[in-house]
């Protein structure tokens, strides 16, 4: 009993930890690796900057600060435009449990450091590390990836899906790729 | 059984003869420059088309959203796709083989940028060559004999949001072609490009100077609030008209008596009007335009201050109609707009002679006819943190990008639209360039009032000198398809859930249906092929706004998937699947 306490003590403060010294705004060797013209907020001409990778911050989707500054930075930065509350718009649903790049914090970070070929915008230099890493645990959390404790209990709009923190988790397959001519990629 | 199925692919020889010189081909996506898809074809008729059956199809191999006419010209049809824009040239004597086919490889990152599935609205074919657009924003001339590329030009900037949709239209030696990419704060224009070389004759924006927009000593608009200086830069806030959209995907007309064109402009960015404060002109309205230098004669604003998201780009036929008995012919535009309005304008001036709702209007209560003004419901102005409910027409508007019909032998317009009603809610908006500049959240649903059934859709035939509808049919989704109505009193649409229909021009009694592959969301047409029959042709392939629900794959749990039009589309999955597939019919 006492140890269960304990644990949900030690828990509870990992879910509150916060970082408020995240890096600045530039990229890292990840973002150097851009898997699209779509670069945006930035004029075209500028070729991507490369600096030392980042640690992998998977730990971040623990703590309820960091979900819900993904949660704010999903709507500041236009992903909700693109990819609506999660069940996709010009971009794929991010909700569901079909996964075209990977589910896995890694591989979604680097989705958006990179961008991806059919029109995922390479964000890499627009966002800080410590700002892509918080999107990672939101849009993990949007199906259900993320620890319950930790997802936001509320979403900021009326017209919404359920809160991430009652998301059903998922099992995450990898899905087709939903282009028809995938074949011819980005020029 | 070979020789059977041969005998029932066969058409028999009509036994109906033509009267008159009659126009055989479709050369460009809307028919004609009036924009009327009216075809003198009569061979097809109220009485016999029950006979329609297949004569062949084509799978386009593209499974997105297929908006666009066929085009044809001769013996030969143009076919363009969605992203990746496959253009193909098939043979009319040969029923359809491929006589060659064209790849222009757009840039893949051009699908983010592109609000409303990847479509394509169909080629404009003039003087031995084919004009098309792609999706990264590209205008390619073609041979149209055999394929062989004569010009191809880079027009749009896909890191700001553009893109280009629209069909191009062909006036002398010039094509016009006009940007799409409002909803990404993407700066609309138009140009005229020299049909031999395709460089730019010139280019009218829709936000800014006058000078950029081409407005001169011939610019004369109607109503007072359009007259003044540099007024695309004045009715908007500091430097917001940069990125104020106004873009010009959607339909351009022709008068060549008046040597005028016509077109309407996009609704002015963002979704979230609070950030411009002002008419923001020229969005949400109609230009004309003289196609030699592109010198503005008119404009009339149809939205001032749209906050609706009701672009003003929807087609305006060319028509010359009685309004009052006895008054004699006047020469009009017939424009069915996003706001739910039907207006008729004097083409000449720009006079707003009628606007009549011919869908259930909370948002506005009208059209004040002094003024040109359209009068908003103060109760129903978007605000920040607060949903505001039951707004009518809902964003896609009471008829979107969807061409009607006008048949001079009826006096009737044939609208495809829609039902819808919203809940729009405001929020914080950010620019990033090449990302949606939106701010806000709604959700469509079905009009709860009128029709008030759960019916999305509606195929209505109005009678504009009247001003009221002579019928409607009710459909179960938005019908986001094209009409052509012809000299046989047939009128064409297809439907959502996967039905081609012919109806009675005169009394819309359904005379013929098809079940396709997929839901329609293109443009039927009509021509005469080389073996002197009529045909009909049809592009079958779910998408669009409405039907991004089932072409890429969203999720009905969100209300807000599609910008919101994945709400009112639940149910689409269970009635169609993905599909690219081209229909020609023809009489047994
Ligand atoms: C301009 C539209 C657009 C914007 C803005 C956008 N996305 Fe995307 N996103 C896409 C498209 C399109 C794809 C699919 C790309 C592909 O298939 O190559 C995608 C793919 C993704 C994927 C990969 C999904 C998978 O199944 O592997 C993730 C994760 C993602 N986006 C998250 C985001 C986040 C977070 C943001 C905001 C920082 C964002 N997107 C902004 C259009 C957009």
């Amino acid at each position: 009993m006492l140890a269960c306490l304990y644990g949900l003590t030690l828990a509870g403060c990992k879910r509150e930890e916060r970082d408020f010294h995240g890096d600045a705004a530039s990229a890292d060797t990840t973002a150097s690796v851009q898997l699209t013209e779509l670069v945006p907020g930035l004029p075209p001409s500028i070729e991507p900057s490369a600096s030392a990778a980042g640690p992998v911050r998977a730990d971040f989707e623990k703590v309820a600060f960091h979900l819900s500054e993904g949660q704010r930075l999903y709507e500041q930065f236009n992903c909700v435009g693109c990819h609506a509350n999660g069940g996709g718009d010009i971009g794929p649903p991010l909700m569901d449990d079909v996964w075209l790049y990977g589910a896995s914090p890694e591989q979604i970070y680097a989705s958006l450091a990179q961008g991806r070929p059919n029109g995922m915008p390479a964000y890499g230099r627009k966002l800080s590390r410590q700002q892509t890493w918080q999107l990672v645990a939101y849009v993990r959390s949007m199906s259900g990836l993320t620890p319950k404790d930790a997802a936001p209990a509320r979403n900021d709009f009326t017209q919404s899906v359920p809160p991430p923190n009652s998301t059903p988790a998922t099992n995450p397959v990898s899905g087709p790729n939903p282009s028809p001519t995938a074949e011819h990629g980005s020029r | 059984m070979a020789t059977w199925v041969l005998l029932v692919l066969t058409c028999v020889p009509a036994a109906f003869a033509q009267s008159g010189p009659v126009q055989k081909n479709w050369p460009m996506a809307s028919g004609n420059y009036e924009n009327s898809r009216y075809s003198a074809l009569d061979q097809i008729t109220s009485d016999n088309v029950k006979n329609l059956r297949v004569a062949w199809t084509f799978g386009t191999g593209v499974n997105r959203g297929h908006e666009e006419a066929p085009v044809v010209v001769g013996s030969t049809m143009y076919l363009v796709t969605p992203y990746p824009n496959f253009l193909y040239a098939l043979d009319l004597s040969q029923s359809g083989a491929i006589k060659w086919k064209f790849e222009p490889k757009p840039l893949a990152a051009a699908q983010g940028e592109a609000c409303c599935d990847y479509v394509n609205r169909g080629v404009a074919v003039a003087d031995g060559r084919v004009f098309m657009n792609t999706l990264d924003g590209r205008t390619i001339a073609l041979d149209a004999d055999s394929g062989k590329l004569l010009w191809d030009r880079r027009l749009c900037d896909i890191n700001v949001g553009e893109t280009m949709t629209m069909a191009p239209l062909v006036i002398g030696d010039k094509v016009l072609v006009g940007n799409a990419g409002s909803q990404f704060g993407a700066r609309g224009w138009i140009q005229a490009l020299d049909a031999k070389s395709g460089t730019t004759a010139w280019k009218a924006f829709s936000t800014g100077s006058d000078a950029d927009c081409l407005i001169g000593p011939s610019f004369k608009p109607y109503y007072a609030q359009d007259r003044g200086h540099d007024l695309g830069i004045s009715t908007w806030p500091i430097d917001q008209w940069k990125i104020g959209g106004g873009t010009v995907w959607g339909w351009v007309s022709y008068d060549p008596d008046l040597d005028l064109l016509f077109y309407g402009t996009g609704d002015p960015a963002s979704w979230n009007a609070d950030v411009r404060p002002g008419d923001n002109k020229w969005c949400s309205g109609i230009f004309a335009r003289r196609p030699s230098t592109g010198e503005a004669v008119w404009f009339y604003q149809y939205t001032a201050h749209d906050l609706y998201g009701h672009d003003g780009i929807n087609e305006s036929i060319v028509t010359d109609i009685e309004l009052k008995p006895g008054e004699g012919k006047r020469k009009v535009l017939l424009h069915a707009d996003r706001n739910g309005h039907l207006y008729v304008l004097d083409r000449q001036s720009g006079e707003v002679l009628s606007a009549t709702p011919f869908v259930r209007v909370t948002a506005t209560t009208g059209v004040d006819l002094k003024t040109g003004y359209l009068q908003f419901v103060a109760d129903k102005k978007p605000q920040l943190g607060k949903t505001v409910r039951d707004i009518a027409p809902a964003a896609p508007g009471g008829k979107d990008w969807q061409p009607s019909a006008f048949s001079p032998r009826t006096g009737l317009m044939y609208l495809p639209h829609q039902t819808l009603s919203m809940d729009f809610e405001e929020a914080p908006v950010n620019y990033i360039a090449g990302t949606p500049y939106i701010g806000a959240h709604a959700k469509f649903y079905a009009d709860p009032v009128d029709p008030g059934d759960g019916s999305r859709g509606r195929f209505t035939a109005w009678d504009p000198a009247a001003q009221k509808a002579a019928w409607t049919i009710k459909e179960r989704f938005p019908v986001w398809c094209g009409t052509v109505v012809t000299a046989g009193d047939v009128v064409f649409y297809g439907t959502m859930d996967r039905w081609f229909k012919a109806v009675d021009a005169k009394t819309g009694r359904e005379l013929w249906k098809f079940q396709v592959d997929s839901g329609i969301v293109s443009q039927p047409i009509t021509y005469l092929a080389p073996d002197g029959k009529q045909y009909v042709a049809v592009v079958a392939g779910v998408g669009g706004w409405p039907g991004k629900i089932v072409s890429n794959d969203l999720k009905p749990e969100d209300p807000g998937s599609a910008h919101g039009f994945g709400n009112a589309m639940k149910d689409l999955p269970n009635y169609t699947a993905k599909g690219g597939t081209l229909y020609v019919f023809c009489l047994q």
